[in-house]
């Protein structure tokens, strides 16, 4: 993809929102390219869903304008946008069979009866559910009917596909199973995804890259990698996978400089209070304050000096149960490479 | 399956109707469309409504000169005025002691089914009581103040069934007392009571029975758990809270019996109910300024009965 | 009105003396309509002695060709025709504004839309009597209807309102968002998902159309609905079996609608 020759899929200009007093949208401005899977990352309330809205039509910005490919759909309604949306609860039309809800964007371009029935036929094997085109929502389960939601919106082949949190409903074994599923289609089809979560191992599973959205503003674009291995603010820090934030006096004694930096867990190494410190890493003592095992991994909670606390994940390569909960209370030596340090940038008021 | 990359979907046939493009410009003016979907019901309801709930306040302050018998459009008391003659009163009093005997029974009456119906029911059995609680309500109104007019007469079904089993003596002792008696039960008090409680029923039995249905079992289970026996636990902890259901199912009942005329027209003598006083007053009488005052009081005894009724909470078992 | 069963008490045994209230109750609410069935049959045609003397069937020929009786019934199908048919359209625009924005004053609209059933029917009815008066119109057809056309609005505010709160609104925008402007969207989606409701509402309006008599009396001048018809034969001594069999063939006509109006709105918030 280079950007600069073809316009981006969606272009936000300063875009803000608000209702009342209250900025849900803060002056965001971005470019999301053709072709990619781009993921809106935030907790409840960051502005994320506001965002997708003002690109389907739903809600007009209070400033700023939006762009799909690059012309300016700001004052158009949303069923003159070429964008299409898979809803969270998927917004089925209870009293229309599969085929009727998947074909209703084409009855409504008038496309003839025959060829309707066929592009439905295409767009259930594509989703994986063949012959289903005489059930009624209500007949279906929540996976089912995702799938359907997606090929509804799929059918009309936009050059947009945007995606509300649609995984929020489904058991865990079948969220993961979808997400590869999505993310296959998405290849498969080669049109933008966007794509809203608050739950960031999906966006890491599945983005090219992703906005990390708080209080309507974006705290970092990159992709998951980008995220994961340089955060830069404290709230990406923390919100992107589990970090230590290393403030004040105990980042000056262990760096020299009193910046916050963020290390994560799994890259603490645990060693008994009496071992020789490896060569080149930083050293603290600390004593075990909880143990919880994970089955996987085990997460240690240590107690360090000046009443502060670190998180350190281990994988159960080589222990069990037995003998990880036996390690409760006892002294250890916390060693890792000073090259995994996250220096962050100070968070915003 | 081919669905080529990046190829652009059926287009959206150019609708640039007019139609197409008023709804357009509607929906990006959600004021305008309010304003259109709301403005025919309100503008309906704020002249026919309130209007003529003003043109009644309004009418209770003229006064009918009784030389003339023409309605004097000048604001007065006077009318309020005339609210106050003993026989004026008497009618207040006897339909206030009516609505609120009618309350009482009908409360007592309902309970049970109200209570068998919340906790006892099965499913199937609820649904067919539920239609035989709804049934009547649905059928037409005269037609079950009719009926007892059937069953209470003089020569109908239950003087009958009195005399076959032998009891005539009693339903005389019944009909001589005073005030509630009379020369059939149905030109009566009595009758006119029963009818009241009859009509009404409904309007009890439902309030009650979802206000019961909404105390959890766990309470019930709690309460027994801390060793109070079934009847202790029915009266302090069922009881009071099936109170608000009481209450707002009185709240129809008083309401429903303050201003009704048919029952009382349909069973009594020439003791007027509030009514058939305000039905008199624009027949021939023609005195609408006393009819509006009148209906006035019943108005402002239920404002106070709804205050009441709020405070004590009856409003959310609505 | 949809309940949850307990299931702990289904399972225990009725005290005997609750079911035996609970049943005087019941049949004390619908017992009396069937003496009503029964002496439409009665050949004593001026009281209403028990036990009937004989039983016939020619009252149902005495009314059919009472000229009076099909008047009533003509107006009072004519009023509640049309009484619906506004009620179905304010009802449901006044459902649509509460429901679709937060507008400012809202609260107190949904409680003036709650008046015209909540106030006891004397008073609308001496209000819109006393509104008459004060404009010096003259009764007729149309002030009959805008009568009832207030109260009727509110039921089927009430089953719109309801139905749009049960559906949510993705359903629209996902239609929108799929290419359906404002009317397909109406047309296709918000029409069949109200269907029911307004099925349900218009039949509900109807019936209260039909049997109403309070606001009636007052906005009617001397013209007689059906219900006025009975009021006034309840003091003519002359062919008593005849309201008898006219109040079967109302009660006919109103329940078994409502009861087809109750169904549907059962079935559709399962």
């Amino acid at each position: 993809m280079n950007p600069g020759s073809t316009p981006p899929a969606i272009r936000f200009r300063s875009v803000s929102r608000l209702f009342g007093d209250m900025r849900a949208v803060d002056d965001l401005s971005l470019d999301i390219l053709d072709g990619e899977f781009f993921t809106f990352l935030g907790p409840s309330g960051s502005g994320k869903t506001t965002c997708l809205r003002l690109i389907a039509g739903f809600d007009q910005p209070t400033s700023g304008s939006i762009e799909l490919h690059g012309s300016d759909v700001t004052s158009l309604p949303p069923y003159e946008r070429e964008v299409n949306t898979v809803f969270q609860d998927y917004a089925l039309f209870p009293h229309m069979t599969v085929a009727e809800n998947i074909a209703y964007g084409l009855m409504i371009r008038k496309v003839p009866k025959g060829d309707r029935a066929r592009q439905v036929r295409e767009m259930l094997d594509l989703v994986r559910m063949p012959g289903m085109e005489a059930r009624k929502p209500s007949q279906l389960s929540g996976g089912q009917r995702q799938r359907v939601a997606l090929g509804r919106a799929l059918i009309l082949r936009p050059r947009v596909l945007l995606l509300d949190e649609p995984l929020g409903a489904l058991d865990l074994k079948l969220r993961q199973q979808m997400q590869v599923e999505l993310k296959a289609i998405q290849q498969k089809v080669g049109i933008t995804f966007l794509y809203v979560t608050h739950d960031q191992e999906e966006a890491l599973t599945m983005s090219d890259r992703i906005a990390v959205i708080n209080r309507g503003r974006i705290e970092q674009i990159g992709s998951p990698a980008d995220l994961y291995e340089h955060p830069a603010t404290p709230f990406v820090a923390d919100f992107v996978g589990v970090s230590n934030l290393i403030v004040g006096p105990l980042a000056m004694s262990l760096t020299g400089s009193a910046d916050t930096f963020a290390i994560r867990p799994e890259k603490i190494q645990i060693l008994p209070a009496d071992s020789k410190p490896p060569d080149g890493r930083v050293t603290l003592e600390g004593q075990i304050r909880e143990v919880v095992y994970l089955g996987m991994i085990t997460r240690y909670l240590v107690a360090i000096e000046g009443g502060h606390e670190l998180t350190v994940i281990k994988q159960n390569r080589d222990t069990t149960s037995m003998e990880v909960l036996a390690a409760r209370s006892q002294r250890v030596l916390l060693a890792w490479d000073p090259q995994y340090h996250r220096r962050l940038a100070p968070e915003a008021s | 399956m081919a669905v080529p990359r990046l190829s652009v979907g059926p287009s959206l046939v150019a609708t640039r109707s007019w139609l197409h493009r008023i709804g357009t410009s509607l929906y990006l003016r959600p004021r305008l469309l309010l304003a259109l979907l709301l403005g025919p019901p309100l503008v309906w309801l704020l002249v026919v409504y309130l209007g003529s709930l003003s043109s009644l306040i309004l009418q209770s302050f003229y006064h009918l000169d009784p030389f003339t018998g023409q309605v004097i459009r000048r604001l007065t008391l006077d009318t309020y005025r005339d609210l106050l003659t003993p026989a004026h009163l008497e009618i207040f009093g006897r339909t206030a002691a009516m609505a609120a005997a009618v309350s009482v029974a009908t409360a007592v009456f309902a309970f049970p089914l109200a209570y068998y119906v919340a906790r006892y029911a099965s499913p199937r059995v609820k649904g067919l009581l539920y239609l035989a609680i709804l049934l009547p309500l649905w059928s037409s109104y005269l037609v079950r103040v009719y009926s007892w007019r059937l069953i209470l007469a003089k020569e109908g079904i239950l003087h009958w069934f009195f005399a076959t089993a032998n009891l005539e003596w009693l339903l005389d002792s019944v009909l001589k007392l005073p005030v509630i008696g009379g020369p059939s039960l149905s030109v009566s008090f009595l009758g006119i009571f029963i009818v009241f409680v009859y009509v009404w029923m409904p309007y009890m039995v439902l309030p009650i029975q979802a206000s019961l249905e909404r105390v959890p079992q766990s309470l019930l289970e709690a309460s027994g758990d801390l060793g109070a026996l079934p009847g202790q636990t029915f009266r302090h902890v069922t009881l009071p809270l099936a109170v608000p259901g009481v209450l707002a199912g009185s709240i129809f009942t008083f309401s429903l019996t303050l201003g009704d005329f048919v029952v009382p027209y349909s069973l009594g003598n020439s003791s007027y109910f509030i009514g058939q006083a305000v039905l008199s007053f624009t027949g021939t009488a023609f005195n609408i300024p006393l009819a509006a005052a009148f209906t006035v009081v019943p108005m402002a005894i239920m404002a106070v009965y709804l205050i009441a009724a709020r405070r004590l909470g009856a409003l959310d078992a609505l | 009105m949809p309940s949850k069963a307990l299931p702990p008490s289904a399972r225990r045994r009725t005290p005997r003396g609750l079911a035996m209230a609970s049943l005087a109750a019941v049949l004390f609410l619908n017992v009396p309509f069937a003496f009503i069935v029964l002496y439409a049959f009665t050949t004593d045609d001026a009281t209403f002695t028990f036990p009937p003397p004989g039983l016939t069937l020619k009252w149902f020929a005495v009314a059919w060709n009472r000229p009076d009786v099909w008047s009533a019934l003509g107006l009072s199908l004519r009023v509640a025709a049309l009484a619906t048919g506004v009620a179905l359209v304010l009802g449901t625009l006044a459902a649509a504004a509460v429901y679709r924005t937060k507008f400012f004053g809202r609260e107190a609209v949904s409680f003036l839309l709650v008046l015209p059933l909540a106030l006891p029917g004397i008073v609308s009815g001496i209000a819109l009597r006393s509104a008459i008066g004060l404009l010096d119109l003259t009764f007729s057809y149309w002030t009959i209807v805008i009568g009832h056309a207030t109260f009727c609005m509110v039921v089927v505010y009430n089953n719109v309102l309801a139905r749009f709160r049960r559906s949510g609104r993705s359903q629209i925008e996902a239609s929108m968002d799929l290419g359906a402007n404002g009317f397909q969207t109406f047309r296709h989606i918000v029409l069949p998902i109200l269907a029911t409701a307004l099925l349900a509402g218009g039949i509900l309006a109807f019936a209260l159309s039909f049997d109403e008599i309070v606001v009636t009396t007052f906005t009617s001048g001397h013209q007689e609905t059906l219900p006025i018809w009975m009021f006034s034969q309840l003091t003519k001594p002359r062919q008593r079996p005849v309201t008898n069999v006219v109040a079967v063939f109302v009660v006919a006509i109103t329940a078994i609608p409502i009861l087809i109006a109750h169904r549907l709105t059962q079935r559709a918030s399962e």
